[in-house]
């Protein structure tokens, strides 16, 4: 396959899964316990790209000793509980990596 | 003033500051499509086809893995999966408007723009509401044309040292600083997140992310139908 069939076919099946809700859920579907069971859908999914980016090393072994991010992480999400500030949290984090990677 | 482009500009205002990460990240992703071998041209082309940072990261990841074309695509569509939810909770909101404006918003149904437009969505009653998802979607892709661009233009000259790919876990845990005061959303946020880390290397086609969302959402039915019974 060529590299841009890949790219229109990997473009194609992105639009497709934000698409295809959105075209064939009709208002009538969602009840209330629908509609509790998915506020819950960023709890549900964003954990599984944060902690992989931060337990994982590039080769997708599990790292726990001298790894920066994870210390870095627990910073930043401390600052976003106290502050509730998108912006502080992830400066929090980006500035404690730095700080642990260059300085300690 | 239009009411239309006051929603516009209000979703533009709502999803800037989740844009400040969007920039090394669209950065870290022009350099690393032209480092792994492809053209400028097709990384400008990723960027504008698909519109989507997550991927576009694991497109690449694969590619230079070496993996099929059949693996890649299925990849992509399991990172993606999460849009699917992303889409049964606003087509609640759109579910009036026309095929045209559903193709327009489904484009612009990006993490960023999708967390702060719910919350909106879930405030207001105006009818032409949806214009704050595009008002969102519109600002994170000028960024991401933009900084893929720059990427593709400054090529290695960023140390990699820097460690900017850390911005995108970041980015995701800014998104739920809310949540972390809730006991069910943490314990949801636990269980998903063990999940991905530990299925990471043994669920198949990186459908980690979209296993690790069900098991997650199951964790939050379960818990939040107990907690009625109490």
């Amino acid at each position: 396959m060529s590299d841009w069939a890949l790219i229109i076919y990997c473009g194609l099946i992105t639009f497709l899964t934000r698409f295809s809700m959105i075209a064939l859920l009709k208002k009538e579907m969602f009840n209330d316990r629908i509609r509790e069971v998915l506020s819950y859908v960023p709890s549900a999914i964003f954990p599984a790209i944060i902690f992989p980016a931060i337990f994982l090393d590039n080769n997708g072994l599990i790292h726990l000793e001298n790894n920066p991010k994870i210390l870095a992480a627990i910073i930043a999400m401390g600052v976003g509980i106290f502050s509730r500030n998108i912006l502080a949290t992830i400066f929090s984090g980006l500035a404690s990596y730095w700080f642990l990677i260059f300085v300690v | 003033m239009n009411s239309n482009f006051k929603i516009f500009l209000k979703g533009i205002i709502d999803v800037s500051p989740l844009m400040i990460p969007v920039v090394p990240f669209g950065l870290i992703f022009g350099i690393l499509a032209i480092d792994i071998g492809f053209t400028p041209l097709a990384t400008m082309g990723m960027s504008l086809i698909i519109f989507g940072g997550a991927s576009q990261i694991v497109l690449l990841q694969l590619f230079s893995g070496g993996a099929s074309s059949l693996v890649i695509i299925s990849s992509v569509g399991a990172v993606n999966s999460r849009h699917l939810l992303y889409g049964a909770v606003v087509s609640e909101h759109v579910s009036d408007l026309k095929l045209f404006w559903k193709i327009i918003i489904s484009y612009f149904l990006i993490d960023q723009a999708f967390a702060r437009s719910n919350e909106y969505f879930k405030k207001s009653n105006d009818k032409n509401k949806y214009f704050h998802l595009i008002g969102g979607g519109v600002t994170c892709w000028v960024i991401w044309q933009t900084t893929t661009f720059l990427g593709i233009i400054l090529g290695s000259a960023i140390p990699e040292k820097l460690g900017l790919s850390f911005a995108v876990p970041l980015t995701f845990l800014a998104l739920l600083v809310n949540d972390f005061r809730k006991m069910i959303n943490l314990i949801v946020i636990i269980i998903s997140g063990l999940v991905a880390t530990f299925g990471y290397n043994y669920i198949p086609y990186k459908a980690y992310v979209i296993v690790a969302a069900f098991a997650g959402l199951f964790t939050a039915m379960i818990l939040t139908k107990i907690i009625k019974k109490i």
